[in-house]
């Protein structure tokens, strides 16, 4: 990796002096970043255009057959459902995490440390094992089954399992924590001094929340719809683990061209797909924050 | 009038508290469910049979897993060491200098944040498999730094913005060079982030599955991808053991961190009261 970026060195020394500072600190993370994230993209790009050959090898033949082969019924349906749940997913996390948000938001600081504390330990607990515990929560001998035939209130035990709904309680189980914090972070920094002008003005409640409360908070609620959606659509181990194969996501199918059928230029098109979907969202997020979080960089 | 909004506040607040409850209790029950079952004397999970501590002996004696584990967290040691010095570094380079390629590092940098990690563990397989390095604990590690470092940076510039630069002008004033100037003056005002970029980098690393399924090998695995290939067949109560102790581990952790910082709080707050 030449990360001299093409400037011809004409006097060793004082170049070196010139540069040092900058090449010292940032030579490091410039190659890295080049080396094992910017030039593995450009490949995906380049992959997903060639042909692969009967072996599942890669034929370097220029061809669109990758991008038309995702317009398959079968393979379309895939995405649809991928962007159903992760959709689904989103909207609950939305309708959970802002009340709670909210909720801590009018704690005083100490407590909303703790509380907030409380949000992200289940995050450093091992989420196969969290999600094996969906899993056996829900089967068809498990607790919740159990305890709903011996109150009587069912009298077949009910089949949860490899179904879309405990796929979403997967991806929740996975998610929740995540889509607290940027909620927390923009209703904490909400001037309470606006919601009391609005109710002085006559707005009732609810008025000042649709009006106030959520377009103020924008910023936070894209932020959590951007860091809950992104990942359920990536997410291939949740719908493994709680599915059992039976919910196809595209994540999965993704993963399955490059570890299990050996398609990779098919594989390469469906994650250029992945990405496009991603950088849209990220688009939408810009737009709306307009603070240019993302853009710190 | 005045005592209905008070009754209406009181009413909001109940349900408020409810509502929070009520979302608690669904974010911890798999964890308890977790921990409840490290405890129970039957093998198949279904039901409670009784109080044991087997798993846990089980876990400690005869169990492959706790060399998974030891594997794990070698290279999330590894990995946080690395990212964080490259990212505390690059960082601050970002930050203060100008040169050709920034745009593109910049950009580079915020794609492993952005996109689903499914393209970032597949990315990462054809980089490998294209230069025919073999995969495995290196090609594990190098991975996770990669994705480390972003977080570093990012937690790192939020540090940087907030720091007084006039202190090291007046260090380099005062006649010191850069590198002293970095390692007397910078380095120390750069101790927090420096330890939640590293709590970040290490829990980030020591939880992936995803990028980590696809550069593992065949002989050499991070925990939580040998969990992931048993998860289908189903988990045996030790792996419940192991988790229940990592979680307190980190539970542990979390609180000496507060503890550390507190401690740091009263002796930043002291050394102020000396100099003034």
């Amino acid at each position: 990796m030449n990360e001299k970026n093409g400037i011809t060195v004409k006097d060793k020394k004082s170049w070196f002096r010139r540069n040092g500072p900058v090449l010292s600190t940032t030579g490091p993370i410039s190659v890295w970043m080049l080396v094992f994230v910017l030039i593995p993209m450009l490949y995906i790009i380049f992959i997903s255009f060639m042909t692969r050959d009967v072996y599942g090898g890669i034929v370097y033949d220029f061809t669109l057959d990758n991008y038309k082969e995702i317009i398959q019924p079968l393979y379309l349906k895939v995405i649809w459902k991928s962007l159903k749940l992760a959709f689904i997913t989103t909207v609950i996390c939305l309708l959970l995490g802002y009340p709670l948000a909210y909720y801590i938001a009018g704690k005083p600081s100490k407590t909303a440390a703790k509380l907030i504390m409380l949000v992200m330990i289940p995050y450093w607990t091992n989420s196969l094992v969290r999600l094996y515990s969906v899993n056996l929560l829900g089967a068809t001998n498990g607790p919740i089954n159990n305890i709903l035939m011996d109150i009587g209130l069912i009298s077949e035990p009910l089949d949860m399992l490899y179904s879309d709904g405990i796929v979403v309680i997967g991806l929740l189980t996975a998610m929740l924590p995540f889509s607290v914090l940027p909620l927390y972070a923009s209703i904490e920094k909400l001037d309470k001094s606006l919601l009391e002008a609005s109710r002085d003005l006559g707005a009732r409640p609810h008025i000042t929340f649709l009006k106030v409360t959520i377009p103020l908070t924008m910023p936070g609620i894209v932020g959590c719809v951007l860091l809950v959606f992104i990942p359920s659509l990536g997410m291939y181990y949740v719908p493994e683990a709680l599915g059992g194969g039976k919910v196809m996501l595209i994540g999965s199918l993704v993963r399955n061209q490059f570890l299990v059928t050996k398609n990779w230029p098919f594989g390469a098109s469906l994650a250029i797909l992945l990405v496009l979907m991603t950088l849209a969202m990220v688009w939408i997020y810009t737009r709306v924050s307009k603070m240019d979080d993302l853009e710190v960089f | 009038m005045a005592a209905k909004i008070k009754k209406r506040r009181k009413r909001l607040k109940i349900g408020g508290t409810l509502f929070a409850f009520l979302v608690y209790a669904f974010i911890y029950t798999p964890i308890a469910v977790m921990v409840v079952f490290s405890f129970n004397d039957q093998r198949i999970n279904y039901y409670w049979k009784g109080f044991t501590f087997k798993w846990y002996e089980k876990l400690f004696t005869d169990s492959d897993l706790l060399s998974y584990l030891w594997l794990s967290l070698f290279i999330a040691v590894l990995a946080t060491v690395i990212s964080v010095i490259i990212g505390t570094i690059g960082a601050l380079g970002l930050m203060r200098f100008e040169f050709m390629l920034k745009k593109v590092v910049n950009t580079s940098l915020y794609i492993p944040v952005v996109i689903p990690e499914v393209v970032m563990g597949l990315s990462l397989l054809m980089l490998y498999e294209s230069v025919n390095m073999p995969l495995g604990v290196t090609a594990i590690l190098l991975a996770h730094v990669t994705f480390c470092i972003p977080f570093v940076v990012i937690i790192m510039r939020g540090r940087l913005a907030g720091m007084d630069k006039s202190v090291e002008e007046a260090s380099m004033d005062l006649g010191a060079n850069r590198l002293t100037t970095f390692f007397k003056i910078t380095l120390p005002m750069l101790i927090p982030g420096i330890m939640s970029s590293a709590f970040m980098s290490f829990t980030l690393s020591i939880d992936d599955v995803i990028i980590s399924n696809f550069v593992s090998g065949p002989t050499s695995t991070t925990l939580p991808v040998k969990i992931l290939s048993m998860v289908k067949v189903g988990l045996t109560p030790d792996i419940n053991a192991l988790a229940t102790i990592m979680v307190m581990v980190l539970l542990l952790g979390i609180i000496l961190n507060s503890v550390f910082q507190a401690l740091m709080k009263k002796r930043a707050s002291i050394n102020i009261k000396t100099y003034f």
